[in-house]
Protein backbone atom coordinates (compact mmCIF):
# COMPACT_ATOMS: atom_id res chain seq x y z
CA UNK A 1 0.00 0.00 0.00
CA UNK A 2 1.48 3.58 -0.82
CA UNK A 3 1.01 6.16 1.61
CA UNK A 4 0.12 9.82 0.90
CA UNK A 5 1.19 12.67 3.65
CA UNK A 6 0.68 16.02 3.20
CA UNK A 7 3.19 18.19 4.82
CA UNK A 8 3.46 22.00 5.18
CA UNK A 9 6.31 24.42 6.51
CA UNK A 10 5.56 26.43 9.25
CA UNK A 11 7.13 28.58 12.17
CA UNK A 12 9.12 26.73 14.72
CA UNK A 13 6.61 26.16 17.88
CA UNK A 14 9.19 27.34 19.61
CA UNK A 15 8.83 31.32 18.39
CA UNK A 16 6.22 33.15 19.93
CA UNK A 17 5.28 35.62 16.74
CA UNK A 18 4.39 39.16 16.45
CA UNK A 19 2.14 42.05 14.65
CA UNK A 20 3.86 43.49 12.32
CA UNK A 21 3.87 47.71 13.65
CA UNK A 22 1.45 48.48 10.20
CA UNK A 23 -1.11 45.38 11.29
CA UNK A 24 -0.88 43.87 7.87
CA UNK A 25 0.19 40.57 9.16
CA UNK A 26 2.64 38.85 10.92
CA UNK A 27 6.08 39.11 11.22
CA UNK A 28 7.58 36.24 9.77
CA UNK A 29 10.99 37.80 8.48
CA UNK A 30 14.20 35.80 10.10
CA UNK A 31 11.69 33.78 12.11
CA UNK A 32 12.80 30.13 12.73
CA UNK A 33 10.71 27.56 9.98
CA UNK A 34 10.14 24.32 9.98
CA UNK A 35 7.61 21.33 9.56
CA UNK A 36 4.12 21.39 11.03
CA UNK A 37 4.75 19.32 13.77
CA UNK A 38 1.72 17.60 13.31
CA UNK A 39 2.71 16.94 9.73
CA UNK A 40 5.79 15.64 11.54
CA UNK A 41 3.87 12.91 13.66
CA UNK A 42 1.77 11.97 10.10
CA UNK A 43 5.39 10.98 8.27
CA UNK A 44 6.60 9.14 11.85
CA UNK A 45 3.19 7.15 11.37
CA UNK A 46 3.96 6.46 7.58
CA UNK A 47 7.72 5.54 8.27
CA UNK A 48 5.90 3.07 11.11
CA UNK A 49 3.64 1.65 9.09
CA UNK A 50 6.64 0.98 5.78
CA UNK A 51 8.57 -0.58 8.94
CA UNK A 52 5.90 -3.15 9.86
CA UNK A 53 5.31 -4.10 6.30
CA UNK A 54 1.90 -2.55 5.82
CA UNK A 55 3.10 0.33 3.49
CA UNK A 56 5.36 0.14 0.72
CA UNK A 57 6.21 3.71 -0.32
CA UNK A 58 5.76 6.61 1.35
CA UNK A 59 5.19 9.64 -0.77
CA UNK A 60 5.35 13.35 0.67
CA UNK A 61 3.18 16.45 -0.64
CA UNK A 62 4.10 20.18 0.27
CA UNK A 63 2.06 22.71 -1.58
CA UNK A 64 4.16 26.19 -1.21
CA UNK A 65 7.00 28.25 -2.62
CA UNK A 66 10.54 26.43 -3.09
CA UNK A 67 11.26 27.21 0.66
CA UNK A 68 9.00 24.30 1.40
CA UNK A 69 11.52 21.76 -0.35
CA UNK A 70 13.56 22.35 3.37
CA UNK A 71 10.65 20.47 5.01
CA UNK A 72 9.87 18.16 2.19
CA UNK A 73 14.08 16.89 2.52
CA UNK A 74 13.05 16.51 6.17
CA UNK A 75 10.17 14.27 5.30
CA UNK A 76 12.43 12.49 3.02
CA UNK A 77 15.36 12.15 6.02
CA UNK A 78 12.69 10.81 8.48
CA UNK A 79 11.93 7.89 6.05
CA UNK A 80 9.74 9.24 2.98
CA UNK A 81 10.63 7.81 -0.76
CA UNK A 82 9.92 10.94 -2.64
CA UNK A 83 8.41 14.27 -2.58
CA UNK A 84 6.15 16.54 -4.84
CA UNK A 85 6.09 20.21 -3.91
CA UNK A 86 2.96 21.90 -5.87
CA UNK A 87 4.53 25.29 -6.82
CA UNK A 88 1.76 28.07 -5.94
CA UNK A 89 2.54 31.87 -5.81
CA UNK A 90 0.91 33.30 -3.54
CA UNK A 91 -1.34 31.56 -0.80
CA UNK A 92 -4.42 29.84 -1.56
CA UNK A 93 -7.29 29.38 0.02
CA UNK A 94 -7.85 26.25 2.23
CA UNK A 95 -10.48 25.34 -0.31
CA UNK A 96 -7.63 25.60 -3.43
CA UNK A 97 -5.32 23.51 -1.09
CA UNK A 98 -7.56 20.55 -0.78
CA UNK A 99 -7.92 20.38 -4.88
CA UNK A 100 -4.61 20.53 -5.07
CA UNK A 101 -4.17 17.63 -2.74
CA UNK A 102 -7.21 15.86 -4.18
CA UNK A 103 -5.58 16.02 -7.82
CA UNK A 104 -2.01 14.44 -5.97
CA UNK A 105 -4.01 11.71 -4.96
CA UNK A 106 -5.70 10.82 -7.64
CA UNK A 107 -3.12 10.54 -9.23
CA UNK A 108 -1.01 8.77 -7.00
CA UNK A 109 -4.02 6.47 -5.85
CA UNK A 110 -2.51 6.05 -1.90
CA UNK A 111 -4.19 3.83 0.23
CA UNK A 112 -3.92 6.02 2.97
CA UNK A 113 -3.77 9.82 3.43
CA UNK A 114 -2.05 10.89 6.38
CA UNK A 115 -2.25 14.90 7.49
CA UNK A 116 -1.83 16.95 10.67
CA UNK A 117 -5.00 17.87 12.67
CA UNK A 118 -3.95 21.55 12.25
CA UNK A 119 -1.21 23.90 11.20
CA UNK A 120 -0.25 25.62 14.09
CA UNK A 121 0.42 28.84 12.16
CA UNK A 122 -3.05 29.50 11.05
CA UNK A 123 -4.94 26.87 13.61
CA UNK A 124 -7.46 25.77 10.69
CA UNK A 125 -8.41 22.46 11.73
CA UNK A 126 -9.77 21.79 7.99
CA UNK A 127 -7.39 20.56 5.22
CA UNK A 128 -7.71 16.58 6.19
CA UNK A 129 -11.61 17.07 6.48
CA UNK A 130 -12.24 18.75 3.14
CA UNK A 131 -9.68 16.50 1.12
CA UNK A 132 -11.60 13.81 2.37
CA UNK A 133 -14.91 14.96 0.88
CA UNK A 134 -13.20 15.65 -2.22
CA UNK A 135 -12.45 12.59 -2.60
CA UNK A 136 -15.54 10.92 -1.32
CA UNK A 137 -13.25 8.91 0.82
CA UNK A 138 -13.96 8.25 4.92
CA UNK A 139 -11.96 10.20 7.09
CA UNK A 140 -10.63 9.90 10.80
CA UNK A 141 -9.47 13.25 12.60
CA UNK A 142 -7.69 13.85 15.49
CA UNK A 143 -6.53 9.85 15.57
CA UNK A 144 -4.07 9.08 18.44
CA UNK A 145 -4.47 5.13 17.30
CA UNK A 146 -4.12 3.28 13.87
CA UNK A 147 -3.87 -0.05 13.07
CA UNK A 148 -4.91 -2.12 10.07
CA UNK A 149 -7.31 -4.74 10.42
CA UNK A 150 -7.31 -6.80 7.06
CA UNK A 151 -8.84 -4.29 4.24
CA UNK A 152 -10.40 -1.45 6.60
CA UNK A 153 -8.58 1.02 9.38
CA UNK A 154 -9.55 0.96 13.30
CA UNK A 155 -8.66 4.77 13.92
CA UNK A 156 -9.26 5.41 17.79
CA UNK A 157 -9.54 9.42 17.72
CA UNK A 158 -9.27 12.05 20.11
CA UNK A 159 -12.57 14.05 20.63
CA UNK A 160 -14.12 15.91 23.39
CA UNK A 161 -15.56 13.71 25.91
CA UNK A 162 -12.39 10.97 25.97
CA UNK A 163 -11.97 8.73 22.68
CA UNK A 164 -14.07 7.19 19.55
CA UNK A 165 -12.27 4.32 17.78
CA UNK A 166 -13.69 3.88 13.92
CA UNK A 167 -13.64 1.46 12.00
CA UNK A 168 -13.00 2.89 7.52
CA UNK A 169 -12.91 1.66 4.44
CA UNK A 170 -9.59 2.15 2.56
CA UNK A 171 -8.45 4.31 0.83
CA UNK A 172 -9.24 6.46 4.01
CA UNK A 173 -7.79 9.90 5.18
CA UNK A 174 -6.38 10.37 8.51
CA UNK A 175 -5.24 13.68 10.33
CA UNK A 176 -2.65 13.04 13.44
CA UNK A 177 -3.24 14.39 17.08
CA UNK A 178 -0.27 15.18 19.37
CA UNK A 179 -0.08 11.49 21.11
CA UNK A 180 -0.67 9.38 17.63
CA UNK A 181 3.52 8.80 18.14
CA UNK A 182 6.48 10.54 19.08
CA UNK A 183 8.38 11.16 15.79
CA UNK A 184 11.58 10.21 15.99
CA UNK A 185 15.17 12.55 14.89
CA UNK A 186 16.65 12.67 11.44
CA UNK A 187 20.22 10.64 11.62
CA UNK A 188 23.34 12.21 9.87
CA UNK A 189 23.78 9.39 7.55
CA UNK A 190 19.26 9.60 6.55
CA UNK A 191 19.81 13.98 5.98
CA UNK A 192 22.75 12.81 3.35
CA UNK A 193 20.48 10.03 1.57
CA UNK A 194 17.97 12.31 1.54
CA UNK A 195 19.45 14.82 -0.63
CA UNK A 196 19.39 11.98 -3.24
CA UNK A 197 15.60 11.29 -2.97
CA UNK A 198 13.48 12.10 -5.80
CA UNK A 199 11.85 15.74 -5.27
CA UNK A 200 9.10 16.58 -7.97
CA UNK A 201 8.01 19.60 -8.77
CA UNK A 202 4.22 20.20 -10.52
CA UNK A 203 2.44 23.65 -11.07
CA UNK A 204 -1.44 24.24 -10.23
CA UNK A 205 -1.53 24.15 -14.07
CA UNK A 206 -0.24 21.02 -14.15
CA UNK A 207 -3.05 19.61 -11.99
CA UNK A 208 -5.54 21.49 -13.76
CA UNK A 209 -6.35 23.65 -10.48
CA UNK A 210 -7.62 26.92 -10.73
CA UNK A 211 -6.34 28.34 -7.40
CA UNK A 212 -8.62 30.94 -5.62
CA UNK A 213 -7.95 33.68 -2.49
CA UNK A 214 -11.57 34.18 -1.08
CA UNK A 215 -10.53 34.22 2.53
CA UNK A 216 -9.45 38.00 2.63
CA UNK A 217 -7.05 39.00 5.82
CA UNK A 218 -8.09 42.02 6.28
CA UNK A 219 -5.60 43.02 9.39
CA UNK A 220 -4.43 41.66 12.03
CA UNK A 221 -4.23 42.59 16.10
CA UNK A 222 -2.00 41.55 19.00
CA UNK A 223 -4.25 40.35 21.54
CA UNK A 224 -5.38 41.89 24.20
CA UNK A 225 -2.70 42.06 26.34
CA UNK A 226 -2.73 40.70 30.04
CA UNK A 227 -0.47 42.63 32.57
CA UNK A 228 1.12 40.66 34.95
CA UNK A 229 -1.10 40.60 38.58
CA UNK A 230 0.23 40.86 42.28
CA UNK A 231 2.27 38.04 43.93
CA UNK A 232 0.80 36.76 47.38
CA UNK A 233 2.92 35.99 50.21
CA UNK A 234 0.28 32.75 51.20
CA UNK A 235 -2.80 30.93 50.69
CA UNK A 236 -4.44 32.92 53.39
CA UNK A 237 -3.79 35.57 51.46
CA UNK A 238 -4.55 34.07 48.50
CA UNK A 239 -8.06 32.86 49.30
CA UNK A 240 -8.57 36.38 50.88
CA UNK A 241 -7.88 38.18 47.65
CA UNK A 242 -10.07 35.72 45.36
CA UNK A 243 -12.66 36.40 48.01
CA UNK A 244 -13.01 39.66 48.32
CA UNK A 245 -11.33 41.60 45.86
CA UNK A 246 -11.58 39.38 42.29
CA UNK A 247 -15.00 38.37 43.94
CA UNK A 248 -14.68 35.04 42.17
CA UNK A 249 -15.28 32.43 45.21
CA UNK A 250 -17.83 32.57 47.76
CA UNK B 1 -31.33 35.23 4.80
CA UNK B 2 -31.08 32.51 7.09
CA UNK B 3 -29.09 30.42 9.18
CA UNK B 4 -28.40 27.16 10.09
CA UNK B 5 -27.13 25.66 13.23
CA UNK B 6 -26.05 22.23 13.86
CA UNK B 7 -26.72 21.21 17.52
CA UNK B 8 -24.19 19.99 19.51
CA UNK B 9 -25.91 17.41 22.08
CA UNK B 10 -25.32 13.60 23.51
CA UNK B 11 -28.96 12.29 22.28
CA UNK B 12 -29.79 13.35 25.42
CA UNK B 13 -28.88 16.33 26.43
CA UNK B 14 -28.38 19.52 24.38
CA UNK B 15 -24.74 20.94 25.27
CA UNK B 16 -24.66 23.98 26.85
CA UNK B 17 -22.11 25.34 23.80
CA UNK B 18 -25.18 25.62 21.60
CA UNK B 19 -26.42 28.38 23.40
CA UNK B 20 -22.90 30.32 22.74
CA UNK B 21 -23.14 29.39 18.63
CA UNK B 22 -26.90 30.97 18.96
CA UNK B 23 -25.22 34.00 20.52
CA UNK B 24 -23.01 33.97 17.31
CA UNK B 25 -25.96 33.04 14.91
CA UNK B 26 -28.19 36.28 16.75
CA UNK B 27 -25.00 38.56 16.09
CA UNK B 28 -26.01 38.30 11.98
CA UNK B 29 -28.92 38.83 9.72
CA UNK B 30 -31.65 36.43 9.56
CA UNK B 31 -33.99 33.44 11.01
CA UNK B 32 -31.92 30.79 12.62
CA UNK B 33 -32.84 27.16 12.08
CA UNK B 34 -31.14 24.66 15.13
CA UNK B 35 -30.44 21.13 13.69
CA UNK B 36 -30.73 18.48 15.81
CA UNK B 37 -29.35 15.46 14.39
CA UNK B 38 -29.18 12.11 16.40
CA UNK B 39 -30.84 9.25 17.16
CA UNK B 40 -33.52 8.53 19.92
CA UNK B 41 -33.01 12.52 20.56
CA UNK B 42 -37.04 13.62 21.72
CA UNK B 43 -35.63 14.97 24.54
CA UNK B 44 -32.62 17.30 22.98
CA UNK B 45 -35.47 18.20 20.21
CA UNK B 46 -37.47 19.46 23.19
CA UNK B 47 -34.85 20.96 24.69
CA UNK B 48 -33.92 22.90 21.45
CA UNK B 49 -37.23 24.19 20.93
CA UNK B 50 -37.43 25.97 24.30
CA UNK B 51 -33.88 28.25 23.09
CA UNK B 52 -34.45 31.84 22.68
CA UNK B 53 -34.10 33.17 19.49
CA UNK B 54 -34.72 29.86 17.34
CA UNK B 55 -37.42 30.09 14.99
CA UNK B 56 -37.63 26.33 13.87
CA UNK B 57 -36.08 22.81 15.14
CA UNK B 58 -35.39 20.51 12.56
CA UNK B 59 -34.91 16.92 13.43
CA UNK B 60 -32.98 14.05 11.73
CA UNK B 61 -33.20 11.15 13.75
CA UNK B 62 -31.58 8.11 12.55
CA UNK B 63 -29.51 5.22 13.74
CA UNK B 64 -26.87 6.78 10.88
CA UNK B 65 -26.56 10.24 13.48
CA UNK B 66 -26.35 8.60 16.29
CA UNK B 67 -22.56 9.21 16.55
CA UNK B 68 -22.50 12.32 14.57
CA UNK B 69 -20.11 10.60 12.05
CA UNK B 70 -18.94 13.31 9.56
CA UNK B 71 -19.74 11.70 6.52
CA UNK B 72 -23.35 11.17 6.92
CA UNK B 73 -24.33 14.19 9.01
CA UNK B 74 -22.49 16.50 6.25
CA UNK B 75 -24.37 14.98 3.49
CA UNK B 76 -27.50 15.52 5.29
CA UNK B 77 -26.41 19.36 5.81
CA UNK B 78 -25.44 19.33 1.99
CA UNK B 79 -28.87 18.03 1.21
CA UNK B 80 -30.20 20.70 3.85
CA UNK B 81 -28.07 24.23 2.49
CA UNK B 82 -29.88 25.41 -0.35
CA UNK B 83 -31.91 28.32 1.89
CA UNK B 84 -29.43 29.11 4.06
CA UNK B 85 -26.93 31.68 3.47
CA UNK B 86 -24.68 30.52 6.85
CA UNK B 87 -24.44 27.17 8.38
CA UNK B 88 -22.73 27.22 12.10
CA UNK B 89 -21.72 24.51 14.40
CA UNK B 90 -19.46 24.92 17.87
CA UNK B 91 -16.33 24.62 18.02
CA UNK B 92 -15.64 21.38 19.36
CA UNK B 93 -14.11 17.96 18.26
CA UNK B 94 -17.78 17.24 16.58
CA UNK B 95 -18.28 20.40 14.84
CA UNK B 96 -14.40 20.83 13.77
CA UNK B 97 -14.79 17.30 12.06
CA UNK B 98 -17.99 17.71 10.51
CA UNK B 99 -18.18 21.29 9.42
CA UNK B 100 -15.09 21.92 7.04
CA UNK B 101 -15.96 18.45 5.48
CA UNK B 102 -19.67 20.00 4.86
CA UNK B 103 -17.79 23.27 2.86
CA UNK B 104 -15.38 21.15 0.36
CA UNK B 105 -18.87 19.10 -0.63
CA UNK B 106 -20.44 22.79 -0.81
CA UNK B 107 -17.67 24.20 -2.89
CA UNK B 108 -16.81 26.61 -0.55
CA UNK B 109 -14.03 27.64 2.25
CA UNK B 110 -14.77 27.30 5.98
CA UNK B 111 -13.93 29.46 8.69
CA UNK B 112 -12.45 27.72 11.96
CA UNK B 113 -13.38 29.00 15.26
CA UNK B 114 -14.49 32.05 14.63
CA UNK B 115 -14.41 34.60 18.11
CA UNK B 116 -16.21 37.34 16.53
CA UNK B 117 -19.28 38.94 13.90
CA UNK B 118 -18.03 42.20 12.46
CA UNK B 119 -20.72 41.56 9.61
CA UNK B 120 -22.14 39.05 7.76
CA UNK B 121 -18.75 38.17 6.03
CA UNK B 122 -16.67 39.53 7.92
CA UNK B 123 -15.11 37.75 11.28
CA UNK B 124 -12.31 37.36 13.36
CA UNK B 125 -10.31 34.41 14.53
CA UNK B 126 -6.76 33.41 16.32
CA UNK B 127 -4.15 32.71 14.76
CA UNK B 128 -1.17 31.44 15.68
CA UNK B 129 -1.95 29.94 19.44
CA UNK B 130 -3.80 33.29 19.89
CA UNK B 131 -0.58 35.50 19.56
CA UNK B 132 -2.27 37.34 16.90
CA UNK B 133 -6.18 37.68 16.11
CA UNK B 134 -6.67 38.31 12.71
CA UNK B 135 -9.81 39.84 11.19
CA UNK B 136 -10.69 38.28 7.55
CA UNK B 137 -13.84 38.66 4.78
CA UNK B 138 -14.55 35.86 2.92
CA UNK B 139 -16.05 35.77 -0.73
CA UNK B 140 -18.40 32.57 -0.85
CA UNK B 141 -22.25 32.49 -1.31
CA UNK B 142 -22.20 30.31 2.05
CA UNK B 143 -20.83 31.22 4.75
CA UNK B 144 -19.90 28.06 7.18
CA UNK B 145 -18.36 28.39 9.84
CA UNK B 146 -17.28 26.68 13.71
CA UNK B 147 -17.50 29.02 16.52
CA UNK B 148 -15.50 29.33 19.43
CA UNK B 149 -18.02 29.16 22.57
CA UNK B 150 -16.46 30.71 25.18
CA UNK B 151 -16.06 34.17 23.10
CA UNK B 152 -19.78 34.66 22.53
CA UNK B 153 -22.42 34.72 25.76
CA UNK B 154 -24.85 32.43 25.62
CA UNK B 155 -28.76 32.55 24.67
CA UNK B 156 -31.49 31.80 27.30
CA UNK B 157 -32.05 28.15 27.41
CA UNK B 158 -35.77 29.06 27.89
CA UNK B 159 -38.11 31.55 26.95
CA UNK B 160 -38.40 30.67 22.70
CA UNK B 161 -41.02 28.28 21.10
CA UNK B 162 -40.06 27.61 17.82
CA UNK B 163 -42.06 24.98 15.22
CA UNK B 164 -41.09 21.52 14.94
CA UNK B 165 -39.85 19.77 11.60
CA UNK B 166 -39.01 16.05 10.83
CA UNK B 167 -36.75 15.31 7.92
CA UNK B 168 -37.09 11.52 6.83
CA UNK B 169 -33.59 11.84 4.22
CA UNK B 170 -31.07 9.72 5.86
CA UNK B 171 -27.92 9.23 4.53
CA UNK B 172 -25.62 6.42 5.34
CA UNK B 173 -22.11 6.03 4.22
CA UNK B 174 -20.86 2.79 3.39
CA UNK B 175 -17.44 3.16 3.90
CA UNK B 176 -17.15 3.72 7.71
CA UNK B 177 -18.67 2.63 11.29
CA UNK B 178 -18.66 3.66 14.73
CA UNK B 179 -16.60 0.56 16.64
CA UNK B 180 -16.75 1.80 20.26
CA UNK B 181 -15.92 4.67 22.70
CA UNK B 182 -14.40 4.97 25.71
CA UNK B 183 -15.84 8.52 27.28
CA UNK B 184 -14.50 9.87 30.60
CA UNK B 185 -17.37 10.10 33.69
CA UNK B 186 -17.26 12.61 35.63
CA UNK B 187 -20.07 14.82 38.11
CA UNK B 188 -17.66 17.62 37.79
CA UNK B 189 -18.92 20.23 34.89
CA UNK B 190 -18.08 20.48 31.56
CA UNK B 191 -14.46 22.04 31.31
CA UNK B 192 -15.55 24.28 28.35
CA UNK B 193 -18.95 25.39 30.58
CA UNK B 194 -17.29 25.38 33.99
CA UNK B 195 -17.47 29.44 35.67
CA UNK B 196 -13.95 27.69 37.56
CA UNK B 197 -11.17 25.26 36.26
CA UNK B 198 -8.45 24.40 38.25
CA UNK B 199 -5.86 22.63 35.81
CA UNK B 200 -2.77 20.52 36.69
CA UNK B 201 0.82 19.97 35.14
CA UNK B 202 3.99 18.17 34.75
CA UNK B 203 4.80 19.39 38.51
CA UNK B 204 2.26 17.29 39.72
CA UNK B 205 4.42 14.43 39.22
CA UNK B 206 2.14 11.39 38.63
CA UNK B 207 -2.29 10.69 38.22
CA UNK B 208 -2.34 10.29 42.14
CA UNK B 209 -1.47 13.75 42.52
CA UNK B 210 -4.21 14.66 40.70
CA UNK B 211 -6.41 13.88 43.55
CA UNK B 212 -5.30 17.20 45.46
CA UNK B 213 -6.76 19.10 42.57
CA UNK B 214 -10.07 17.04 42.74
CA UNK B 215 -10.31 17.60 46.14
CA UNK B 216 -10.15 21.36 45.60
CA UNK B 217 -12.17 21.68 42.36
CA UNK B 218 -15.07 19.81 44.21
CA UNK B 219 -14.93 22.27 47.03
CA UNK B 220 -15.23 24.80 44.51
CA UNK B 221 -17.76 23.17 41.96
CA UNK B 222 -14.90 23.26 39.52
CA UNK B 223 -13.98 21.46 36.42
CA UNK B 224 -9.99 20.05 36.54
CA UNK B 225 -7.98 20.71 33.22
CA UNK B 226 -4.39 19.52 32.51
CA UNK B 227 -1.19 20.58 30.27
CA UNK B 228 -0.33 19.24 27.33
CA UNK B 229 2.72 17.19 29.68
CA UNK B 230 0.17 16.00 32.44
CA UNK B 231 -1.77 14.21 29.69
CA UNK B 232 1.46 12.98 27.23
CA UNK B 233 2.82 11.73 30.80
CA UNK B 234 -0.57 9.66 31.41
CA UNK B 235 -1.35 11.55 34.47
CA UNK B 236 -4.74 12.34 32.99
CA UNK B 237 -7.12 11.18 30.17
CA UNK B 238 -6.79 13.66 27.06
CA UNK B 239 -9.93 14.90 27.01
CA UNK B 240 -8.92 17.13 29.92
CA UNK B 241 -6.63 19.26 27.83
CA UNK B 242 -6.16 22.96 27.52
CA UNK B 243 -4.58 24.72 24.84
CA UNK B 244 -3.81 25.30 21.56
CA UNK B 245 -4.75 21.70 20.00
CA UNK B 246 -6.67 20.99 23.30
CA UNK B 247 -9.48 23.13 24.91
CA UNK B 248 -10.11 26.46 25.18
CA UNK B 249 -11.30 27.94 28.14
CA UNK B 250 -12.16 31.02 29.45
CA UNK B 251 -13.96 30.78 33.04
CA UNK B 252 -14.51 33.12 35.91
CA UNK B 253 -11.82 32.05 37.94
CA UNK B 254 -8.90 29.61 36.31
CA UNK B 255 -5.95 28.13 39.02
CA UNK B 256 -2.81 26.76 37.24
CA UNK B 257 -1.17 24.56 39.67
CA UNK B 258 2.58 23.14 38.51
CA UNK B 259 2.51 24.86 34.96
CA UNK B 260 5.06 26.51 33.47
CA UNK B 261 2.95 28.65 30.79
CA UNK B 262 4.01 27.40 27.42
CA UNK B 263 2.27 29.74 24.39
CA UNK B 264 0.48 26.75 23.68
CA UNK B 265 -0.90 26.62 27.01
CA UNK B 266 -1.90 29.99 27.46
CA UNK B 267 -3.37 30.27 24.01
CA UNK B 268 -6.04 27.96 25.80
CA UNK B 269 -7.03 30.00 28.88
CA UNK B 270 -5.39 33.08 28.50
CA UNK B 271 -9.45 34.83 28.22
CA UNK B 272 -10.30 33.69 31.34
CA UNK B 273 -11.57 36.77 34.03
CA UNK B 274 -9.42 35.84 36.54
CA UNK B 275 -5.89 33.62 36.56
CA UNK B 276 -3.94 32.28 39.34
CA UNK B 277 -0.73 30.53 39.01
CA UNK B 278 0.70 28.16 42.21
CA UNK B 279 4.34 27.35 40.86
CA UNK B 280 7.62 27.07 42.82
CA UNK B 281 9.85 28.90 40.28
CA UNK B 282 9.29 32.34 40.15
CA UNK B 283 10.82 32.98 37.12
CA UNK B 284 7.70 30.69 35.36
CA UNK B 285 6.21 32.26 32.23
CA UNK B 286 2.60 31.62 33.80
CA UNK B 287 3.58 34.31 36.06
CA UNK B 288 3.24 36.93 33.04
CA UNK B 289 -0.61 36.57 32.43
CA UNK B 290 -1.64 35.44 36.22
CA UNK B 291 -3.74 38.37 38.26
CA UNK B 292 -2.73 36.54 41.43
CA UNK B 293 0.57 34.66 41.95
CA UNK B 294 1.96 32.27 44.39
CA UNK B 295 5.81 31.35 44.82
CA UNK B 296 5.21 27.95 46.81
CA UNK B 297 5.78 24.14 46.73
CA UNK B 298 2.23 22.96 45.28
CA UNK B 299 2.01 20.46 47.81
CA UNK B 300 1.58 22.64 50.67
CA UNK B 301 0.18 25.05 49.20
CA UNK B 302 -2.95 22.90 47.34
CA UNK B 303 -3.71 20.99 51.35
CA UNK B 304 -3.79 24.38 52.73
CA UNK B 305 -6.09 26.14 49.96
CA UNK B 306 -8.71 23.06 50.27
CA UNK B 307 -8.30 23.64 54.08
CA UNK B 308 -9.15 27.02 53.56
CA UNK B 309 -12.27 27.26 51.50
C1 LIG C 1 2.28 21.34 18.41
C2 LIG C 1 2.23 21.50 19.88
C3 LIG C 1 1.01 21.70 20.49
C4 LIG C 1 0.92 21.84 21.87
N1 LIG C 1 -0.32 22.02 22.42
C5 LIG C 1 -0.42 22.18 23.75
C6 LIG C 1 -1.69 22.38 24.38
O1 LIG C 1 -2.74 22.41 23.73
N2 LIG C 1 -1.72 22.53 25.74
C7 LIG C 1 -0.59 22.50 26.50
O2 LIG C 1 -0.71 22.64 27.73
N3 LIG C 1 0.60 22.30 25.94
C8 LIG C 1 0.72 22.12 24.59
N4 LIG C 1 1.96 21.89 24.04
C9 LIG C 1 3.11 21.64 24.96
C10 LIG C 1 3.74 22.91 25.51
O3 LIG C 1 4.69 23.39 24.59
C11 LIG C 1 4.44 22.58 26.85
O4 LIG C 1 5.38 21.57 26.66
C12 LIG C 1 3.49 22.14 27.97
O5 LIG C 1 2.40 23.04 28.07
C13 LIG C 1 4.23 22.08 29.30
O6 LIG C 1 3.39 21.56 30.31
P1 LIG C 1 3.68 21.87 31.85
O7 LIG C 1 3.62 23.34 32.07
O8 LIG C 1 2.77 21.02 32.66
O9 LIG C 1 5.12 21.26 32.06
P2 LIG C 1 6.51 21.99 32.35
O10 LIG C 1 6.81 22.99 31.33
O11 LIG C 1 7.48 20.90 32.61
O12 LIG C 1 6.25 22.79 33.71
C14 LIG C 1 6.05 22.19 34.95
C15 LIG C 1 5.99 23.33 35.97
O13 LIG C 1 5.70 22.79 37.25
C16 LIG C 1 6.46 23.50 38.22
N5 LIG C 1 6.61 22.61 39.38
C17 LIG C 1 7.26 21.43 39.45
N6 LIG C 1 7.15 20.90 40.69
C18 LIG C 1 6.42 21.77 41.43
C19 LIG C 1 5.98 21.80 42.79
N7 LIG C 1 6.26 20.79 43.61
N8 LIG C 1 5.26 22.86 43.20
C20 LIG C 1 4.98 23.90 42.36
N9 LIG C 1 5.37 23.92 41.07
C21 LIG C 1 6.08 22.87 40.61
C22 LIG C 1 7.77 23.81 37.55
O14 LIG C 1 8.39 24.93 38.15
C23 LIG C 1 7.31 24.09 36.11
O15 LIG C 1 7.07 25.49 35.91
C24 LIG C 1 2.07 21.76 22.66
C25 LIG C 1 3.31 21.58 22.06
C26 LIG C 1 3.40 21.45 20.67
C27 LIG C 1 4.72 21.23 20.05
N1 LIG D 1 0.17 24.03 1.99
C1 LIG D 1 0.03 22.76 2.41
N2 LIG D 1 0.74 21.78 1.82
C2 LIG D 1 0.60 20.50 2.23
N3 LIG D 1 -0.19 20.12 3.23
C3 LIG D 1 -0.92 21.06 3.85
C4 LIG D 1 -0.85 22.42 3.48
N4 LIG D 1 -1.70 23.11 4.29
C5 LIG D 1 -2.24 22.21 5.14
N5 LIG D 1 -1.77 20.97 4.88
C6 LIG D 1 -2.09 19.71 5.60
O1 LIG D 1 -3.27 19.88 6.34
C7 LIG D 1 -3.02 19.74 7.73
C8 LIG D 1 -3.98 20.59 8.53
O2 LIG D 1 -3.82 21.94 8.18
P1 LIG D 1 -4.91 23.06 8.44
O3 LIG D 1 -6.22 22.53 7.99
O4 LIG D 1 -4.44 24.22 7.64
O5 LIG D 1 -4.89 23.36 9.92
C9 LIG D 1 -1.55 20.04 7.89
O6 LIG D 1 -1.02 19.45 9.07
C10 LIG D 1 -1.00 19.40 6.62
O7 LIG D 1 -0.92 17.99 6.77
Amino acid sequence: MKILVAVKRVIDYNVKVRVKADRSDVDLANVKMALNPFCEIAVEEAVRLKEQGVASEIVVVSIGQKSCEEQLRTALALGADRAIRVDVENAPDALSIARLLAKVAEQEQPGLILLGKQSIDSDNNQTGQMLAALLNRPQATFASEVKLDGDSLVVTREVDGGLQTLKLNLPAVVTTDLRLNEPRYASLPNIMKAKKKPLEVKSSADLGVEVTAKVKLMSVEPPAERSAGIKVGSVAELVDKLRNEAKVIA
Amino acid sequence: MSILVLAEHDNQQLKPVTLNVLAAAKQLSGDVTLLVAGHNCAAVTEQAAKVEGVSQVWIADAPAYEHHLAENVSALLVDLAEPFTHLLAASTTTGKNILPRTAALLGVNPLTDILAVESDKCFKRAIYAGNAIATVEIDEAKVLMTVRGTAFDPVAAEGGSATIKTLDSVFQNADISFSHEALAESDRPELTAASIVVSGGRGLGNGENFNLLYQVADKLGAAVGASRAAVDAGYVPNDMQVGQTGKMVAPELYIAVGISGAIQHLAGMKDSKVIVAINKDEEAPIFQVADYGLVADLFEAVPELQNSL
